[in-house]
């Protein structure tokens, strides 16, 4: 039992940084922006908030520092995009490379020193819960943040006036512009936001999950993940939070079985970017489609509201003013 | 795409603009390395005799030979990336490919016992026929199961290098034990051959002559070529007009893949003369972000591609010589071709400003894939 709990809090642990990063890029997305460079963002992120935190001493500027640096690459996504109607995966994608080759070299000084880490808060009463205790409530401040962000979209996108606004405006930009809403600006403000939160997730590995900076990252791979995680996830937070958390622990699930058994450690490498295949095959619409063909007619609305994922209307497309 | 004013204007405004790319990512680049607390002119001293050039004049062919050495995979996997390009794709798989080819130009230098210049065509073909079969991977993934390119060529990139790291650490590993840095070298017959002085194979230098002209044909002379410019122009109106758009995916992903499997065989049966880690060194992205720079403009493709070689072969002596990483040269390509897109938009702004009707927005050089269908999945 003791073991399951402390299985359980790992997971919800190591988990954090794709949660916040998904979520981060869940909003971006709903606004219509995609924001490519996840992977670099994050090795950049946790590289500036690393270097900050050990110069300053603070893992709390260090976080601050990372969180900006991930904004401004955001930032020059959605400018790109939004002003100079460039094609936003080409620029995300040569931010992937540069923001990772950035991290890299100025980074180089730093690898493998020991710097500031976020502390962990075990909360009274709530930590002593048989099995939930461990799991949720004896943990670093930043997957308590998590907790916060993940219900905190939620209720901005579904329960707030300002929430109507950024899926109006990702679905259908002209009837949201229509409305009076400054499509550009709210691309702008919700493309920042996310880049915010990409931010958060790099200094989350650098200063909480994974404590330093190393060449290559610790985190590489994982930016592409968060991406996919985003699609598996349906664009909506609870889903894409617990698509974060299946990942995660499907992954601990792997190297649990290799290590009982014989097989070769590589293979334990290969279960994220199989799953990864595996998730974006399951929910594309070909197969939902077929799935629903062999299932029973009264099965048929449940399955389709559980599998189905679909992408904001307007995702990717250029707004123009008529 | 078409600006106001005579031809000659707007090639001097391109040229222009070039070069003030290169300058500013020059400038940009140098705050980069002061932050580290080094020298930028040292550092592009030491880049500038890395190509080759020599202090005193004159150029070592020795070193120039490995610009020449970086540029054959490059200009491979580049002109693979047109074919995917004017076909509306996105092959970031392009490094599993060339990992891929890596493999099984590997396992035949490895298994098969043949006179040297049969055996290394019989390893080039099996380069390529792995490249081929792993984009080929790609496209069924996309237009059998719906995932877009994007995501399938990263996850299988990252299947490709663990399955190189698993063949490197068990069944092909080195007498002397596992190592996770190498096989133990292929023998010598089974090698490209350097000329002598200049340290380059010829064999291969055809080979990236010979593909970049059928690619340039293929795609400005033949049927095929105008059926896939039909799909990166509109993957809709071209599978209305009778494009077997499906179809055509997968095949010119498979021959980009081919090419791409070619650039990784010539790696490890010349660069290394054994498979590593990450044979493929990043060689794909690179090119990715060539074709991004020239767009479908093939003519582009060499010269802009040999200019990146010489930013990689001259940044390999950045290490030695003053303990600095080498991701600086993807510093300066990544800022240059960055900038570049901006500048593109940039141009597209002025343009609409001076001539504010009719079409003026679509300032970007290629086809480009949309990005509306990449999240899609």
């Amino acid at each position: 039992m003791d073991e399951l709990a402390n299985v359980l809090g790992s997971i919800v642990s190591n988990a954090t940084p794709l949660v916040i990063a998904s979520i981060g890029e869940t909003i971006t997305e709903r606004v219509g922006v995609v924001n490519l460079s996840l992977d670099g963002s994050i090795a950049l992120a946790a590289m500036v908030g690393f270097v900050t935190a050990y110069a300053s001493g603070s893992a709390v500027l260090g976080i601050l520092a990372g969180m900006i640096a991930a904004m401004l690459i955001a930032l020059l996504i959605a400018v790109a995009n939004i002003r100079l109607k460039q094609d936003q995966v080409a620029v995300g994608f040569v931010l992937t490379l540069l923001a990772a080759d950035l991290a890299q070299f100025l980074g180089q000084g730093y690898t493998r020193v020991p710097g500031p880490t976020v502390p962990t808060v075990r909360i009274p009463v709530l930590a002593d819960l048989p099995l939930l205790g461990q799991m949720l409530f004896n943990h670093n401040l930043l997957v308590y943040l998590s907790f916060f962000l993940i219900f905190g979209m939620w209720f901005l996108m579904y329960r707030t006036r300002y929430g109507l606004e950024l899926r109006a405006v990702g679905e259908r930009p002209a009837t949201a512009f229509a409305r009076g809403a400054n499509v550009s600006r709210v691309r702008y403000l919700y493309t920042a936001v996310g880049g915010l939160l990409i931010g958060l997730a790099g200094a989350s590995y650098a200063l909480a999950i994974k404590p330093g900076w190393a060449n290559p990252p610790v985190m590489r791979g994982d930016g592409w993940i968060a991406l996919a995680i985003v699609i598996f996830g349906g664009w909506h937070p609870f889903r894409v939070a617990f698509g974060a958390y299946l990942f995660t622990g499907l992954r601990a699930l792997a190297s649990v079985i290799q290590q009982s058994t014989d097989l070769p450690l590589v293979l334990v490498n290969a279960v994220p970017w199989v799953l990864m295949i595996l998730t974006l095959l399951m929910v594309s619409s070909g197969t939902v489609e077929r799935l629903l063909r062999v299932t029973p007619k009264r099965l048929q609305g449940a399955l389709r509201n559980v599998l189905r994922s679909k992408p904001p209307a307007a995702l990717g497309a250029q707004f123009e003013r008529e | 795409m078409n600006a106001p004013g005579p031809f000659a204007l707007r090639r001097f405004m391109g040229v222009a603009l070039a070069l003030g790319a290169v300058i500013v990512s020059l400038l940009l680049t140098a705050l980069v390395i002061l932050a580290v607390g080094a020298s930028p002119g040292e550092v592009f001293q030491k880049v500038w005799e890395g190509i080759g050039f020599l202090p005193q004049g004159g150029l070592d062919a020795g070193r120039f030979a490995g610009v020449v050495n970086f540029w054959i995979p490059l200009a491979l996997v580049s002109t693979g990336l047109l074919i995917t390009f004017t076909a509306g794709l996105w092959n970031i798989g392009v490094e599993g490919q060339m990992m891929f080819g890596a493999v099984f130009a590997s396992w035949i230098a490895r298994e098969v016992m043949l006179p040297g210049p049969l055996l290394v065509t019989v390893e080039l073909i099996a380069a390529a026929f792995g490249g081929a079969l792993w984009a080929a991977l790609v496209g069924l993934l996309k237009t059998r199961g719906g995932v877009h390119e994007i995501f399938g060529g990263v996850a299988l990139n990252n299947l490709a290098n663990i399955f190189a790291i698993y063949l490197i650490s068990a069944p092909w590993q080195p007498p002397e034990g596992g190592s996770a840095h190498s096989t133990p070298p292929f023998r010598s017959e089974a090698l490209l051959v350097p000329m002598e002085g200049f340290p380059v194979s010829l064999a291969a230098l055809a080979l990236v002559v010979v593909g970049f002209l059928v690619v340039a044909i293929a795609l400005r002379g033949t049927r095929w070529g105008l059926e896939l410019k039909a799909i990166g122009k509109s993957d809709r109106s071209a599978l209305l007009l009778g494009v077997a758009t499906h179809r055509n995916a997968v095949l010119a992903l498979a021959a980009c893949g081919a090419l791409a499997g070619l650039a990784g065989g010539f790696r490890v049966l010349f660069t290394y003369a054994s498979l590593r880690p990450l044979v493929s060194g990043g060689i794909g992205f690179l090119g990715l972000l060539v074709v991004l720079l020239t767009g479908t403009r093939a003519v582009w493709v060499p010269p802009v591609s040999f200019f990146f070689a010489a930013i990689l072969a001259g940044s390999t002596r950045l290490k030695i010589a003053l303990q600095l990483d080498q991701s600086l040269a993807g510093v300066v390509q990544g800022i240059l071709v960055l900038l570049v897109i901006l500048s593109n938009g940039v141009r597209g702004r002025l343009r609409s400003v001076a001539v504010p009707p009719a079409r003026s927005a679509g300032a970007s050089p290629a086809p480009q894939p949309s990005a509306e269908e990449v999240a899609h999945g």
